[in-house]
């Protein structure tokens, strides 16, 4: 047996709904392209979508009956739309918002820690400075955060550029 | 009566009933056929690529052989083996029964995904002659949309796969609201069916995404349309969200059905009334939910955004705690029980033990900071073989060896059943901790050939491989023996409480003589007594 | 004991239209509601995926967009809304005639019904072959020089897939009504069972559906 029978079960809805909406859907039609010469700039989208939700809303409800039936059809529908909802917004929670790494900024936990100290290279070969704060200074870790972390990671996977200060590698 | 009373095996008799019949029962044991062939058949690469593996460098096959044999046993375990497994072989057989009903709400749908299956199964093997795609499974893009292998015919099988199991989804979500017997409210029914019920959901709100994604990579290679290409002017990472948005929750349609099995392993076995009846109902539904907000955690190194891939890494974390709320309830569900270590018994404890080490490594991997390190390493692929063989693979033998007598009215060999099972577990983890460790230390996955220092652990888990082999072939051994020579069996064997039970085994074409009523829940162990000797299962109410 | 067959089952428990494993007319009419609905569910989702591709196209490349559609004939594509629209009267009239029993009348709205789906179908033929001409071809096969930006072949790709996978909807809706056509002539429905008719139209529906978001966003975007 079923619990969820339709009381929209054999429900006749009188012909002046069909019309009425039918009617009401040819004048949304007309609204939306005469809307659509005016330009409201990011407006634009939104309004051509609230009178497409309207006519939407109109086929489903009566045209489809959703207003009349068991209220499981309607949960049905509104799931679907809920999975798309979630699909377009987390992906562009993605897509637009690219290209963002250089602004992370990151600090480490302790600044003191042995992996920061990559390079123990031979003095000979660096000039200046203590062995220690110049190690620090070319991994860019520790010293200024933001300026030699964006340094260090824009430096990431390229040809490190042998200048004083910024020496990526212990590769001398 | 007769010794051998009319059912759903013999009776209508020839080949034409088989091909055009509408008995759930019929359907759902075709599919096991099918999908335990392609187990095995995709079972059998593995091992060769195992073998592949026992020694750096060219030991059986080319590098190119190998990606195709990889992407080949990848492809059809998941397509053609797990996730139709449980769902359409053992969910067709037992859904109906398990609700009281005659069968599916559409039987000729039921068929119809069938053919569907079997028609996109052959175009998945035409792409094997026809130039095995050396893709990988995933079909990322632009290899795959370049690459000269056949991506068209493998993709268009996979398509049509889709349909399939979106149909038989549909047909179970309108089954379980509308076939139930009369006095099986929603909470009356086996949580096996709310396990069925929330794959379902999954099924049909995940697929169809597939199906788009697969149409657009078809477009791609064929038109080259530009989405997912880059020098077209796509976007790679793009066919990564439109590919994980569907396989994400694909992972929940092969994990929820195997919790299904487990619940109703685990309460018969225990003799006990399940612990947590709505918690563990009510998870499987938070797993459906939650499944669609994670996929992302796919692609943490795919070069998206690091604002998603901190929103995909905080969200994974809430997909464990259903799970784990199931584990406890079941754990909680033996304690004081009555334990019977029955060869179904021992697969549900196996699948404990393993699910929730694969559950728990799904969890450092969420972690965005861990995966950085290792993901495309073997830590994966130990991980989705632990949920997916250590859990799916595991409850799907736990209901094989449960319902088999049901199903074929005959007993197999118990102890040798429980000697497969030991040495499958063994096998197991043999072969695939071993990768935990391979890929902590950084061996790279799908990848031909390696540096020497990972030789002992991988020849250690090809080893494993072979012994985890053998556990299968004894079990193909005495399951099909036993169809020949076992015992015939009673209605109830296991003393169970649920609907299918008071069937014959196996059970009428019609499942029930007369319409079923609901007498007692299905985990009433403390107040039904079952009088297991009986040819038909006997309750009575305890006072 | 004697186990009563189907058929004798059949014969004294249901009228003939209800099958066998349904307990009676209303239960397999509300599975079938709910089956059909599951369904729309995943057309929503597929076609959903498409909407998603645009959406984030057109937000990497609005002026791009916004150039490429300009190429979209507005007149013949409001066209088709409205004879999209009216065949979703015409389809929702033919299910209520059927309510009322009114096999004639069913019969003219599907046949309308059935008209105005081709209707809309010749006019995209229409538009197609003109892109056809012009080289405003999908990916590789674009040749179209007019439009400035980079990759305009990304819109007239999504268009094509769009409108494409609509149209096979459309097409499918066709053969569906054709059926019932020759199913209402030969009297299988009555003012008791019209179910099929009742699913084919929450499916042509949703081809309008689809249609209603598709034109604006392809047609009219500013």
């Amino acid at each position: 047996m079923s619990d969820t029978s339709s009381k929209g079960h054999h429900h006749i809805l009188p012909m002046k709904i069909y019309l009425g909406v039918g009617g009401a859907l040819l004048f949304l039609t007309l609204v939306t392209v005469w809307v659509a010469q005016f330009n409201f700039g990011t407006l634009n989208l939104i309004v051509a979508m609230v009178i497409a939700a309207i006519k939407a809303s109109l086929v489903v409800l009566f045209f489809m009956h959703l207003l009349y039936d068991n209220k499981i059809y309607l949960t049905v529908f509104l799931l679907a739309l809920a999975t798309l909802a979630t699909f377009i917004a987390f992906t562009m929670a993605d897509t637009m918002r690219r290209g963002e790494l250089d602004k992370v900024s990151a600090r480490p936990i302790n600044p003191k820690a042995d992996m920061y100290n990559i390079q123990q290279a031979p003095p000979a070969a660096h000039g200046s400075g203590g062995n220690s704060a110049s190690t620090k200074k070319e991994v860019g870790i520790g010293g200024n955060p933001t300026d030699s972390m964006a340094s260090a990671v824009t430096n990431q996977g390229k040809q490190p550029v042998p200048t004083d200060s910024s020496d990526s590698g212990g590769h001398r | 009566m007769s010794l051998v009373q009319p059912n759903y095996l013999s009776e209508p008799q020839g080949l034409k009933s088989w091909l055009l019949t509408l008995d759930h029962k019929r359907i759902g044991v075709m599919y096991f056929t099918a999908v335990m062939f392609f187990f095995f058949v995709a079972g059998a690469l593995a091992i060769i690529l195992r073998t592949e593996l026992l020694n750096p460098g060219r030991d059986l096959m080319d590098a190119q052989t190998y990606n195709q044999l990889f992407t080949l046993h990848g492809g059809i375990m998941i397509f053609l083996f797990i996730i139709p497994s449980i769902p359409a072989a053992i969910g067709n057989f037992v859904l109906p029964m398990m609700l009281g009903a005659k069968d599916v709400a559409f039987p000729r749908l039921n068929l119809g995904s069938w053919y569907i299956y079997v028609f996109g199964a052959l175009f998945c093997l035409y792409s094997i002659v026809a130039g095995a795609v050396d893709t990988g499974w995933t079909f990322y893009t632009p290899y795959s949309t370049t690459t000269d292998t056949a991506v068209l015919s493998m993709t268009l099988g996979v398509f049509i796969l889709g349909f399939s199991s979106i149909l038989t989804g549909l047909n179970f979500i309108v089954t379980i609201h509308k076939l139930r017997a009369p006095g099986m409210t929603w909470f009356k029914m086996p949580l096996m069916v709310w396990g069925l019920y929330a794959t379902a959901l999954i099924q049909v709100m995940a697929t169809p995404v597939l199906a788009i994604t697969l149409l657009l990579l078809i477009l791609e290679r064929s038109f080259g349309i530009g989405i997912f290409d880059p020098a077209l002017g796509g976007d790679p990472v793009l066919y990564q969200h439109f590919f994980w948005f569907y396989s994400h929750p694909a992972v929940y349609i092969m994990i929820l059905p195997g919790m299904a099995i487990i619940s109703e392993l685990i309460a018969t076995f225990s003799h006990k009334r399940i612990f947590g009846y709505r918690a563990i109902g009510y998870s499987s539904l938070g797993i459906a939910f939650t499944s669609f907000l994670v996929w992302a955690h796919h692609m943490f190194t795919s070069g998206q955004s690091e604002f998603a891939a901190m929103i995909f890494s905080f969200l994974t974390f809430f997909v464990g705690i259903p799970s784990g709320i199931k584990v406890f309830n079941w754990v909680v569900t033996m304690y004081k029980g009555s334990i019977d270590l029955k060869t179904p018994m021992l697969y549900a404890l196996s699948f404990l033990f393993l699910f929730t080490i694969g559950g728990l490594t799904g969890i450092f991997l969420g972690a965005l900071s861990v995966d950085v390190h290792l993901h495309d390493t073997y830590f994966i692929v130990a991980h989705f073989h632990y949920v997916m063989m250590g859990g799916t693979v595991m409850a799907l033998l736990g209901g094989i060896h449960y319902w088999w007598p049901k199903m074929f009215g005959k007993m197999y060999n118990e102890v040798w059943g429980r000697i497969a099972c030991i040495i499958i577990f063994i096998g197991f983890n043999m072969t695939f901790f071993t990768q935990f460790i391979l890929g902590s230390q950084g061996m790279p996955r799908r990848y031909y050939t390696y540096v020497d220092q990972y030789q002992p652990l991988h020849a250690f888990s090809s080893v494993g491989s072979y012994v985890l082999g053998l556990g299968f072939l004894i079990m193909v051994i005495y399951l099909i023996y036993s169809l020949f020579k076992g015992a015939p069996a009673p209605s109830n064997p296991w003393g169970s409480l649920t609907m299918e039970w008071e069937t014959t085994s196996p059970p009428h074409p019609h499942n029930f003589e007369h319409e079923p009523v609901v007498k007692h829940g299905p985990y009433d162990y403390d107040t039904v007594l079952i009088d297991r000797e009986a040819e038909q299962t006997n309750f009575r109410v305890r006072r | 004991m004697a186990i009563e067959t189907a058929e004798d089952h059949h014969k004294t428990k249901h009228a003939s239209h209800v099958q066998h494993h349904f307990a009676n007319s209303e239960q397999q009419a509300d599975s079938a509601k709910l089956g059909m609905w599951v369904f729309l569910l995943t057309e929503v989702l597929m076609f959903g995926g498409l909407f998603c591709a645009y959406a984030i196209f057109r937000a990497w490349k609005p002026e791009m967009f916004s150039e490429a559609h300009k190429q979209l004939d507005v007149v013949l594509g409001a066209t088709n809304t409205v004879v999209l629209i009216v065949s979703s009267v015409t389809m929702a009239l033919a299910i209520r005639y059927m309510q009322l029993g009114k096999k004639r009348i069913t019969l003219i709205n599907l046949w309308l019904t059935l008209g105005l789906a081709g209707t809309f179908l010749v006019i995209k033929y229409f538009e197609y072959a003109h892109k056809f001409h012009l080289g405003q071809l999908p990916g590789k096969f674009y040749t179209f020089q007019g439009i400035e930006g980079t990759n305009p072949h990304i819109f007239f790709s999504i268009y094509f897939a769009m409108t494409g996978l609509h149209g096979i909807h459309v097409i499918a809706g066709m053969v569906m009504i054709s059926w019932l056509i020759y199913k209402t002539s030969r009297n299988t429905f009555s003012s008791q069972y019209y179910t099929p008719i009742e699913m084919t139209g929450l499916f042509w529906h949703l081809v309008d559906l689809v249609w209603i978001f598709l034109f604006p966003l392809l047609y009219l975007i500013a």
